[in-house]
């Protein structure tokens, strides 16, 4: 495929150049069940529409810039995924529903032919779901995408944060479905283990999910949560977090509190971005190429 | 081992050792230190108190209650945690054997203020 070796060496080069951030995930154990398609997919993550304060002057405007940045990507992603935090959460039931229209709305102008949701804590947990699913449908779910098991968990719905028995025996039951070589994507907003439970960034029956997926050679985890870049091992399994779209957080345990880093006048949306992931299935690689939030005129 | 064994083998020793009943239960009592009680309060998006300062060593005994809704008090350098219900009053205990100070945080999500509410637990020499 002409193009995916064209692809490749883009990658290569943009590393180099320093125009993007590559991190490629090789795992190891590749899995060459069949000859599968390449294919790129698109994360983003904690946009926390209806967020307003001084980390971000332009609240109202960043997620739809960012919009347009994924539109004028090269190719069209094959699917998108939000990762959680769509909303900034609210005690008000007709307002969280508003700003969960509002932000369908924005969002449904994405160019690309599938948009998958997943709550975050912010749109979930102060009423265990609910709002979500009448507007995206279920919290956890699986799907399969060119020879990639894709499975989303959802622990935020439950306020305690944990992913809960029913699921996690959920979780068992579907992998027991997968051979030990499959590759398989997860899906999340909190990182499944004690990334900084001081700051709860956390998921106290994370290591149970860990302990589930560790038998499966091919498993990488994107998730949320932290509003920045972060890539993390737990054995062989990789855990990569994304940027938000609203505000960033400081360095994990940097500082005594996980306030939002403040905005830069003189560097405008500095640290919000999103990221395209090139996943090569036969080589089970995930290749991540970094994008600011806005594009550059 | 039954009360009654129990009771022989306690007499047993004492005789053996020249103390008297009595005695025996205040030299127990002195090596065993009373827990400390520390009531801490939760109210959308703080702890009342919003840092405690403790000896280490000595037994502690937190207890716990929320003002308005479902809380958490997480201490994760000692690997314990507890709801804190309105209502209703939580008993966690920790015999603290390290000095610093620590994190106590809520881990049940609460609301737009969640992230912001900790508090600190100093524990001293």
């Amino acid at each position: 495929m002409a193009n995916a070796i064209d692809r490749r060496d883009f990658l290569k080069l943009t590393a180099i150049s320093g125009l993007g951030v590559v991190f490629a995930s090789a795992l190891p154990g590749m899995a060459r069940a069949a000859a599968q398609d390449e294919f790129y997919f698109v994360q983003l993550s904690d946009t926390h529409w209806g967020f307003e304060g001084p980390p971000n002057p332009d609240a109202k405007g960043t997620l739809k810039k960012a919009v347009a940045a994924v539109n004028s990507l090269e190719r069209e992603p094959d699917f998108i995924v939000f990762t959680g935090d769509l909303t900034h959460t609210t005690d008000s039931p007709v307002e969280r529903r508003r700003r969960m229209s509002e932000f369908r709305e924005i969002v449904k102008d994405l160019k690309a032919k599938t948009v998958r949701f997943m709550p975050g804590e912010h749109d979930a947990s102060l009423d265990n779901g609910k709002a979500f699913q009448e507007f995206f449908g279920a919290t956890h779910y699986t799907f399969d995408h060119k020879g990639v098991h894709f499975i989303v968990l959802d622990n935020v719905s439950d306020p305690r944060a944990q992913l809960g028995d029913a699921q996690l025996t959920w979780l068992a039951a579907d992998l027991r479905q997968q051979k030990q070589d499959a590759p398989i994507v997860v899906f999340t907003h909190r990182p499944l283990f004690d990334l900084v439970p001081q700051w709860d960034w956390a998921t106290r029956d994370g290591a149970k999910a860990v302990d589930l997926l560790l038998p499966y050679k091919n498993v990488t985890v994107f998730y949320g949560h932290i509003h920045q870049e972060h890539h993390h091992m737990t054995g062989h399994i990789a855990h990569h977090a994304a940027k938000g779209l609203m505000f960033p957080l400081p360095a994990p345990g940097s500082q005594p509190n996980r306030a939002p880093l403040p905005w830069d006048p003189a560097e405008p949306y500095k640290g919000l971005g999103f990221r395209e992931i090139d996943a090569e299935v036969e080589e089970a690689e995930y290749n991540i190429t970094e994008y600011p939030a806005v594009k550059k005129a | 081992m039954n009360a009654r064994r129990r009771s022989v083998v306690f007499g047993a020793m004492a005789a053996a050792f020249g103390i008297g009943t009595a005695g025996a239960y205040v030299a127990a009592e002195s090596a065993q230190p009373k827990e400390k009680v520390i009531k801490i309060t939760a109210k959308r998006f703080a702890y009342a108190p919003g840092h405690v300062t403790v000896k280490k060593s000595v037994p502690l005994v937190f207890e716990l209650t929320s003002l308005d809704v479902l809380m958490g008090f997480s201490l994760p350098d000692f690997n314990m945690r507890a709801d804190m219900v309105p209502g209703k009053v939580t008993r966690l205990r920790l015999v603290p054997d390290k000095a610093g100070t620590f994190v106590f945080l809520c881990d049940i999500f609460c609301g737009s203020g969640h992230e912001e509410m900790s508090g600190k637990l100093t524990v001293v020499d």
